[in-house]
């Protein structure tokens, strides 16, 4: 394997991969993959984790939540509330909601832990998107790894399931009323709604038998798949090794950083106490879904302010920006588009996500593999792509606080409503051209620099009376980072194909590549460089 | 039921249903009337000639500029014939009335008046024309069946004011205001009079009693807010969100950049 770790700890750390391995070996012969394992080498960087993060609050929810199917009952069987919480004593509820209420005032640690259970969970998707944006900004997708972008994407989407289906379980006022809705969704898919709707929840909504639906998928189908692809995620990191950020010594065959075993390892272990330590932190100090303030499901009553966790708020934003009205009949069926639209606009979003790497990939005509990073601002059109594409993101998401939006900023909620309208079409706009430009702007900064130094901040005059800055001199890994502009990036050249045409797919693509390369800094060529050196003499270091 | 329907169907005649509709509406229109006023003309208390004498140069003072010197109303405020003195007591009593400057729903400001001015407001608005009482202290002592004004709270007044009291918003920048720290006397003149854009709970629709256990129930809420610690403003998801990405993976970013910065 082509790696080479940081020189002077190599006989050490090897040694230590060989001891652990061939213990390892005579017991059980699989020494070789030991050794193989603890002598990958990862490359230390903050961007790179954000995946563990992930994983490890992922770790957290695993551990907390087989603490709490030991005391959850998932029935809907009708009990009178008879626990410690005053105000909702003989009260009528489900098992499910009286055993949540029980596992928060009447088993011990039970708080704490359903706390760290729900904190964990919307950490884990806070990192599973964070980290996916590091990964898009980075170009980490490009061949070979867009498969593990799709795996990816997939977690991501699991992520949501497995939140969903768990805020659910207590079959509190909130969490039905986000049923609620999820079945006016599904009654809203023409023709089959109705009967989805009914298979799923056992009868006409609510039914008796959805929390015992959504606690086999939430605690086994979801997680097991999540931690299946997991698992294969982790293989292809391993197999395709980790990509590094560009810097002296590092190439597209080289990995710079240290071994698994036992530095990576070791700090990675040390990195899960931190982060569940972290997690059981906020579990203890900071109150999250008081499922007693909301009190059991009952379809009549809906609270103001009914938002569904922050993972799911984008789609409820969707929800909120379809404008009324907008349904028709056709052959005896309803067809409400204030439904239909959102699982359209949230389909192609989420299709432009999961197939984004390809698109690339199609549009530049790139096949190449890549292992080093691309710096943001190197990829000046991806990153005003990406920054579109939060941009939507974050408007729908906003829209689904609009009416605390309303209140907090003293605002009108239809203003707020159709300002976020207009944001949702106008905002992605601005913000791939203001980050496109902010990123050329970056390159041709880079190049300033690495042709004239980086500025001083001192304004010297010249016997001429010219005034001039004192512009240092960089040092050569600064250089290296800098120069790493590789200029091999061409537009899709329009040929004909092979039956001597040009159809209107080879058009397009032509079109859309010259939109993607269209505006670019030349990066600097050797001669510049030269030349550079020539003009300033060390003495002085002016600037031009 | 449908048998009587098709009955009636038979022998049906444009005219009968006509007087069958007027009956209908005049029944309903009385028992309203009558149900109505049960609560409107419960205002029993007596008032001294001298506290309605004061509470009138008050009025003419502060308040009579926009709500005209007869109660009728002016342009610049609506009328206040039959508003009652619980309305009065609200209004004054929680900072809204005299109102200032214009906006969608008077604001909440600092009182003006001490509370014997206010009573005599009140018993001057209510000596032109009865309306709600301030309400007897036997159901203001927060003393009642929490879980039973939960189920009430939820049921009659969360959507609008979040089901933690937390407020929420209406349309027109109007909004339901956040409940915590609102005096017991001021919860209970809000549902017999419903200020704005809030609907009158006469006791028909929630008795004096449940009143009560709404008051109880609130109150309790706001003694203990968070069982599970701070409580984020209470208003569920939304700040729980903000919470994790600005403080829980913001915090552990920062350590990951320290702890990976000092590496290097
Ligand atoms: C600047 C004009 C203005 C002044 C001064 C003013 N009000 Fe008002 N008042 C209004 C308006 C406008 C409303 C209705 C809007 C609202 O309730 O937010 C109102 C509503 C009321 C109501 C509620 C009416 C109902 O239907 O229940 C009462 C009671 C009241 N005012 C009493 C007073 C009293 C007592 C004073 C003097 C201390 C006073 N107001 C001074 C403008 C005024
Ligand atoms: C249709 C919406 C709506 C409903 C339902 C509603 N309210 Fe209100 N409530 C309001 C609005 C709007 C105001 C503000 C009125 C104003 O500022 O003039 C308000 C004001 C109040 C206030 C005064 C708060 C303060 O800061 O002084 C209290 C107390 C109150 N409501 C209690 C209740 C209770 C208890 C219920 C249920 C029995 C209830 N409300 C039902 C809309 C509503």
């Amino acid at each position: 394997m082509s790696q080479t770790t940081v020189e002077p700890e190599r006989g050490k750390l090897d040694r230590f991969s060989r001891a652990a391995a061939s213990y390892v070996d005579d017991r059980t012969k699989i020494g070789v993959l030991v050794k193989e394992f603890g002598r990958k080498i990862f490359p230390d960087h903050w961007s790179f984790m954000l995946g563990e993060i992930a994983l490890f609050s992922f770790i957290t929810i695993l551990i907390t939540g087989v603490f709490l199917t030991l005391f959850f009952d998932p029935s809907m069987a009708h009990v009178e509330y008879e626990g410690s919480y005053l105000p909702l004593k003989g009260m009528e509820m489900s098992a499910a909601m009286a055993s949540t209420l029980d596992i928060s005032f009447d088993i011990r640690g039970g708080l704490l832990i359903r706390q760290v259970h729900h904190w964990a969970a919307l950490l884990f998707n806070a990192a599973i998107g964070l980290h996916i944006l590091r990964v898009f900004f980075t170009g980490a997708f490009r061949k070979p790894r867009e498969i593990n972008w799709i795996i990816g994407f997939l977690l991501f989407v699991l992520a949501l399931v497995a939140g969903f289906t768990g805020y659910s379980l207590p079959d509190d006022l909130l969490s039905g009323n986000g049923l609620r809705i999820i079945d006016g969704f599904i009654k809203a898919l023409p023709f089959v709604g109705v009967w989805i709707s009914y298979l799923l929840f056992g009868g006409e909504f609510p039914g008796d038998d959805l929390v015992g639906r959504f606690y086999s998928l939430h605690i086994l189908v979801v997680p097991a798949v999540i931690l299946l692809l997991i698992g294969i995620h982790l293989v292809l990191v391993f197999l395709h090794k980790h990509t590094q950020y560009p810097g002296p010594g590092k190439t597209e065959k080289n990995i710079v950083g240290q071994p698994i075993l036992p530095v990576y390892a070791a700090k990675a272990g040390g990195f899960f106490f931190i982060v569940s330590g972290f997690v059981f932190l906020l579990g203890g100090i900071f109150q999250i879904n008081p499922v007693w303030n909301y009190g059991p499901y009952d379809p009549s009553p809906i609270s103001a302010g009914t938002q569904p966790d922050w993972y799911m708020g984008w789609t409820d934003g969707f929800l909120r920006l379809v404008p009324s009205h907008w349904e028709f009949v056709l052959w005896g069926y309803t067809f409400s588009m204030n439904l239909l639209v959102v699982y359209i606009v949230a389909g192609i979003f989420l299709g432009l996500v999961a197939l984004y790497p390809f698109i690339e990939a199609w549009i530049t005509g790139d096949k190449r593999e890549h292992h080093l990073l691309d710096r943001p601002r190197k990829a000046a059109t991806r990153t005003g792509i990406g920054a579109a594409g939060v941009m939507f993101y974050a408007v729908a998401w906003a829209a689904a606080s609009s009416d605390l939006i309303a209140t907090h900023f003293h605002l009108s909620l239809e203003g707020v409503t159709i300002f976020l309208q207009i944001l949702l079409f106008v905002g992605p706009v601005f913000s791939f051209i203001i980050a496109k430009r902010i990123a050329l702007a970056l390159q041709k900064k880079d190049r300033e620099i690495v042709l004239h130094g980086s500025e001083s901040g001192y304004i010297v005059r010249l016997e001429g009376g010219e005034y001039v800055e004192v512009h240092n001199p960089i040092d050569d890994g600064l250089r290296w980072k800098l120069l790493s502009y590789h200029s091999d990036y061409e537009p899709w050249m329009l040929r004909p194909n092979a039956k001597g045409k040009i159809g209107f797919w080879r058009r397009t693509r032509a079109a859309l590549s010259r939109f993607y390369f269209e505006d670019r800094i030349e990066p600097v060529s050797q001669s510049e460089l030269d030349a550079a050196r020539h003009d300033h003499k060390p003495e002085l270091n002016t600037g031009h | 039921m449908s048998t009587l329907r098709k009955k009636k169907q038979a022998r049906r005649s444009g005219l009968a249903s006509v007087a069958l509709v007027v009956f209908g509406l005049l029944l309903t229109g009385g028992v309203y009337a009558v149900f109505n006023s049960t609560s409107a003309d419960a205002d029993t208390s007596t008032y001294s000639a001298a506290q309605i004498e004061e509470g009138k140069n008050l009025f003419v003072a502060n308040c009579a500029t926009c709500h005209g010197l007869d109660l009728a109303g002016t342009n610049a405020g609506p009328s206040l014939i039959g508003v009652g003195a619980a309305s009065v007591h609200f209004q004054v009593g929680t900072g809204r009335m005299p109102m200032a400057n214009s906006a969608p729903q008077a604001p909440v400001k600092p009182v003006v008046f001490t509370e014997e001015q206010i009573l005599s407001l009140a018993a001057y608005v209510a000596s032109i024309s009865p309306g709600p009482a301030i309400p007897s202290d036997k159901y203001l002592d927060a003393n009642g069946e929490a879980a039973n004004g939960g189920e009430l709270f939820r049921i009659n007044c969360a959507m609008c004011h979040n089901v933690a009291g937390a407020g929420g918003a209406l349309t027109g920048g109007k909004f339901a205001p956040a409940l915590d720290g609102v005096a017991p006397v001021h919860i209970y003149e809000a549902m017999i009079t419903g200020p704005q854009n809030m609907p009158v709970f006469n006791d028909m629709n929630i008795s004096p009693d449940d009143k009560r256990d709404i008051i109880t129930y609130l109150k309790y809420m706001e003694a203990n807010a968070g069982p599970g610690g701070f409580t984020l403003g209470s208003l569920g998801p939304v700040s729980e969100g903000l919470f994790v990405w600005i403080f829980g993976l913001g915090g552990i970013l920062g350590i990951v950049v320290w702890m990976t910065s000092r590496a290097n």
